[in-house]
């Protein structure tokens, strides 16, 4: 199945690439787009359904004031125009998993317009700002999910039967798109995962979605073209959907750039198609053949009225939104005094809400930066999901750390208290209690260590006694071994310089 | 006890409430009489008899339990089959919703309900209220009280049938383009479209979402208006519902008084494609409404003439997308479901075998003006029409009150006649296309016998939300007439 690529300074010394990214976000309603019913993730399947999300003949929508506001507040957000007027238009095709196979969306007349949101990048001449335009944010219905049993693939093709569980239909949707991103040259892959990044970050500030990219909430579809210089025509691009993460996005888009150079360096044109990106093989696939003659036979809602948001109300919206995540990533900088690059590294590693929580919680901030960006990082990265779907909060990571300066752990026990935790075994102190785990704090048990340690290692007691104090480490690396690690190093080392007479 | 099916909405209520006769007696009588005569008329797809007895016991109860009664307690029914009711089918006259029970109420069957109004079932239609003349029923046709070769109108023609063949005093129906005017005209009875938004389109199996209207029939102007006032009201899950109150449509129908109104007669409403009797009808219609002390006033609306073809562009549309939901997945018909074919294709033989002819050409009328490419000459021109349309009639509002018409170019047609020219099938609805467009009230009432001796309605149509004003002059003219006549046009007609 893998296609043939070329490598990647290769395909930027020859092409240039055009990015164009549509964001879907569910928003985290209480009821759907159109209807009461419940939005709860991961229901029995058709239970949250009702006749209006059903399509059944007769029901009517009724637009969910809460999803408007929503996404008025994201289109401030992002920097857009407001409409003052607009309309839902029906976009017409069948579709099993659509109840009444067409979707209720906008057309022309988007609730929003017009905006832009600037993301920060780490180039050979330092951090660089990209400005990503949006074309527009709209809002409509999730359709259903189908699910196809049998066959190989799991798709609708050579699937013995199909399930259809229509809990999602009506679930209120905003897409994002994007103008088409130009001139990002080798660093397209990362503008786009600093976008989509910025952007779920934005989303979360706001409160209007969980953005939870393995759960579907916040889904990319990656449109990709090459050309050969930034003068020449746009090539013809292809959609990449199944982008489920923040890491996809820039594989996604790498591979792509590769895949398509390939074929362009070969002669061989590039099939307006969509996509699918594996996870697993870091690959895409061919999916549906799309064609610009593909009629959606787009008209406005006669069941809806159109939209109206009040100026008054806009502005009363506009000045209630939450401080933008770049200024409070500025703010936090100077709080905490760290660098740039060490607050970006915060931000791209989707920490710093949890380090937020985590502070909250009583943590101070370095700690909490250590832990998130340090062990549990590692821990997330082991397990290949997000930080935050790691199983541990913020006030577990906090207490924690509370454990540490309290003297009861020291790293290596916290690291196994973690293990603990990850594994269910309940809060961390009585993680600590179940497994036995606390420093050795009892001197006397530590010299009879240390003593053994010293004669052990005659040679480097000397050194000490001769006050080449460095050598410590040597004595201190073998009392902590032969402690199990349950000594505080510290302590270790001072009883040991005190032995030896420094 | 056959005087109970003769008796008006307004008799059946006061006779219940006094305890005269019971509730279930009524039922009973209509029941008896859809018995006896629909087997020729088949103005009913599904009676449901326990149901309406079952309905008209809980009245009956209030009544013996001293409770204070709505004006319609008890009084039967009939109800176009494509509005939703529990557990009854519902099957909009086709084939692709056969066996089909909504798990749910429309909120015109909620009020109904509410009112104690007794349902006595679900009336032939043509098949998602697309025709004239019942005829594009998936379940046959319907015949026209007065004459049974003649078609009854259509789409609401069921609901038109019953109620002047005595099978129900009071029906419900949907106009879209005249399905209500249309049908109550050529059967000799009273039906009125209320405002667009005035009546609840929850549970209205949609065809035209823009233009459709569930309405009132009776025989009476006064009992119409009752039951258009049981009906109407806002609704919050019917978006494109109106807020503002219900006019006071049961007083203007009592009072009956047209002096000093002005009534603008539609100049483009007359002549070559109108029947002479009929026009002689509306002639005498117009000389009784100045003997009242109206005043009449000639008015021209130029794009009355683009009504038609407007109407053929945004209701097949609208329809094209409405209909997509038939697709064998959720409910109704399924075909060839053998575990071969794919679900387009299930979807695709399906609606090959679910939808009738005409039901067929509308979708494909109106995908092919929905296309791109197609969009801005076919419906984009089509919403301009309607633009100026609703221009000629804001500006008559400037010199009339109300306007009439003529409700149909001609009597009712014989069965089969029309089916076979669709452009002349749709001419049916030449007068009553203008109101539904701009989406003010109409009415049609009946003003006489044509020349071929068959019924001939008068259109009264009002500004949006002035549906009192249409009610008012219909009474005011089925007064006089009923002076004239000793009693209701329908008393003319040949006993079944």
């Amino acid at each position: 199945m893998s296609a043939l690529l070329i490598d990647f300074d290769e395909v930027i010394a020859n092409f240039d690439p055009v990015l164009g990214l549509e964001v879907h976000v569910e928003l985290g309603t209480a009821s759907k787009m159109f209807c009461g019913c419940a939005t709860e993730f991961g229901a029995e399947p058709n239970t949250q359904v009702c006749p209006t999300c059903l399509g059944l003949p007769g029901s009517l929508p009724v637009v969910n004031g809460t999803a408007v506001e929503s996404a008025i507040r994201i289109g401030l957000a992002l920097n857009c125009s407001i409409a003052s007027w607009c309309r839902f238009a029906r976009k017409n095709y069948f579709y099993p998993d659509m109840p009444k196979n067409f979707q209720t969306s906008q057309y022309d007349e988007p609730i929003c317009f017009e905006g832009y949101l600037d993301v920060d990048v780490e180039t050979d001449e330092g951090t660089r700002t990209f400005r990503v335009e949006i074309e527009r944010a709209h809002m409509e219905e999730d359709t259903g999910k189908s699910l196809h049993v049998g066959g190989s693939t799991g798709r609708i093709h050579g699937a013995d039967f199909s399930l259809v569980d229509y809990n999602r239909a009506g679930i209120p949707l905003i897409e994002i798109v994007t103008k088409p991103l130009e001139g990002a040259g080798k660093y397209a892959p990362e503008v786009a995962k600093a976008y989509v990044g910025a952007l779920r970050d934005l989303l979360r500030g706001l409160g209007v979605s969980d953005v939870k990219m393995e759960q579907g909430s916040l889904r990319c579809d990656v449109n990709l073209s090459l050309r050969t210089s930034p003068d020449a025509p746009l090539g013809t691009r292809t959609e990449t959907k199944n982008v489920n993460s923040l890491r996809s996005v820039e594989r996604a888009i790498r591979y792509e750039m590769q895949r398509q150079a390939a074929l362009l360096a070969d002669g061989t044109a590039i099939i307006q198609e969509t996509r699918h990106w594996h996870e697993d093989t870091g690959v895409t696939t061919s999916g549906r053949v799309k064609s610009d003659a593909e009629d959606y036979r787009y008209f406005p809602e006669p069941d809806l009225v159109p939209v109206a948001p009040s100026a008054e109300w806009i502005e009363q919206l506009r000045s209630q939104l939450p401080e933008p995540p770049a200024d409070r990533s500025k703010r936090l900088r100077q709080e905490w005094g760290i660098s740039e690059k060490e607050m970006q590294s915060v931000i791209n590693a989707g920490a710093l809400d949890l380090v937020l929580a985590t502070i909250a919680e009583g943590a101070d901030p370095a700690a909490s930066r250590k832990w998130w960006l340090g062990e549990l990082a590692r821990r997330a990265n082991d397990e290949g999901v997000e930080l935050e779907s790691l199983a541990i909060t913020a006030k577990q990571v906090a207490d924690l750390e509370a454990l540490v300066q309290s003297g009861r752990l020291n790293d290596k026990l916290a690291r196994q208290v973690i293990d603990g935790v990850l594994a269910g075994e309940g809060e961390p102190a009585a993680v600590a209690d179940s497994r036995g785990l606390q420093i050795v704090s009892d001197d006397s048990a530590l010299l009879a260590a240390i003593n053994e340690a010293i004669a052990a290692d005659p040679d480097a007691a000397q050194k000490i006694r001769d006050g080449k104090v460095a050598a410590a480490g040597a004595l201190v690396g073998a009392v902590m071994k032969a402690t199990q690690g349950q000594a505080d190093a510290g302590r270790v080392r001072e009883l040991v310089l005190q032995e030896l007479g420094q | 006890m056959s005087d109970l099916i003769h008796a008006s909405a307004v008799e059946l209520a006061a006779q219940i409430a006094n305890k005269t006769v019971s509730a279930v007696e009524v039922a009973q009588a209509h029941l008896d009489r859809i018995a006896e005569v629909d087997g020729r008329v088949n103005a009913f797809l599904y009676v449901d008899g326990d149901g309406a007895l079952e309905q008209a016991r809980a009245v009956d109860h209030a009544v013996a339990s001293g409770q204070t009664l709505s004006p319609l307690a008890g009084v039967p029914l009939a109800l176009k089959d494509v509005l939703t009711q529990t557990g009854v089918p519902t099957t909009a006259g086709s084939k692709i919703l056969e066996g089909w029970r909504p798990p749910y109420d429309a909120t015109v069957v909620e009020r109904l309900r509410d009112a104690g109004v007794v349902i006595l079932g679900k009336t032939n239609m043509d098949e998602f209220a697309m025709g004239s003349s019942t005829e594009n029923s998936a379940y046959g046709p319907t015949h026209n009280p007065w004459d049974l070769e003649r078609i009854p109108g259509g789409s609401s023609g069921g609901s038109a049938a019953a109620v002047s063949a005595y099978e129900a005093p009071l029906a419900i129906g949907t106009d879209t383009g005249g399905s209500i005017r249309q049908p109550a005209a050529v059967t000799g009875i009273v039906g009125a479209k209320p405002t667009y938004g005035a009546v609840s389109r929850y549970g209205l199996v949609a065809f035209s979402s823009s233009l459709d209207q569930a309405g009132p029939f009776a025989r009476t102007v006064v009992d119409t208006a009752l039951l258009h006032s049981v009906i109407a009201g806002h609704d919050p899950r019917d978006s494109t519902s109106i807020k503002e109150a219900v006019p006071d449509v049961v007083g203007a129908a009592k009072s009956a008084d047209v002096s000093k109104m002005r009534i603008g007669v539609v100049r483009e409403l007359s002549g070559e494609g109108y029947q002479p009797g009929v026009q002689a009808r509306f002639d005498e219609a117009v000389e009784l409404l100045r003997a009242q002390g109206a005043e009449i006033i000639e008015i021209s609306c130029p794009s009355f003439t683009y009504a038609l073809g407007a109407y053929y562009l945004i209701a097949p549309s609208e329809c094209s997308s409405n209909l997509a939901r038939f697709d064998a997945m959720r409910f109704g018909l399924r075909t060839d479901d053998n575990g071969e074919l794919s679900a387009e294709d299930v979807m695709r033989h399906t609606r090959a075998a679910g939808f009738g002819p005409e039901v067929k050409r509308r979708i494909i009328l109106g995908t092919y003006a929905l296309s791109s490419g197609y969009y801005d000459a076919y419906y984009g021109q089509a919403q301009k029409v309607r633009t100026l349309i609703t221009r000629d009639f804001e500006a008559a509002w400037a010199s009339v009150d109300v306007l009439i018409s003529p409700t149909t170019p001609t009597e009712p047609f014989r069965i089969g006649e029309r089916v076979n020219d669709p452009v002349a099938m749709y001419k049916a609805d030449l007068c009553t296309l203008p109101s539904s467009l701009y989406g003010g009230p109409a009415i049609s009432v009946p003003i006489g016998l044509g020349d071929e001796n068959l019924p001939v309605g008068l259109q009264v149509m009002a500004p949006v939300m002035a549906d009192d004003q249409v009610y008012r002059v219909a009474s005011a003219v089925e007064k006089a007439l009923a002076q004239q006549w000793g009693g209701l046009l329908l008393d003319q007609a040949v006993a079944l």
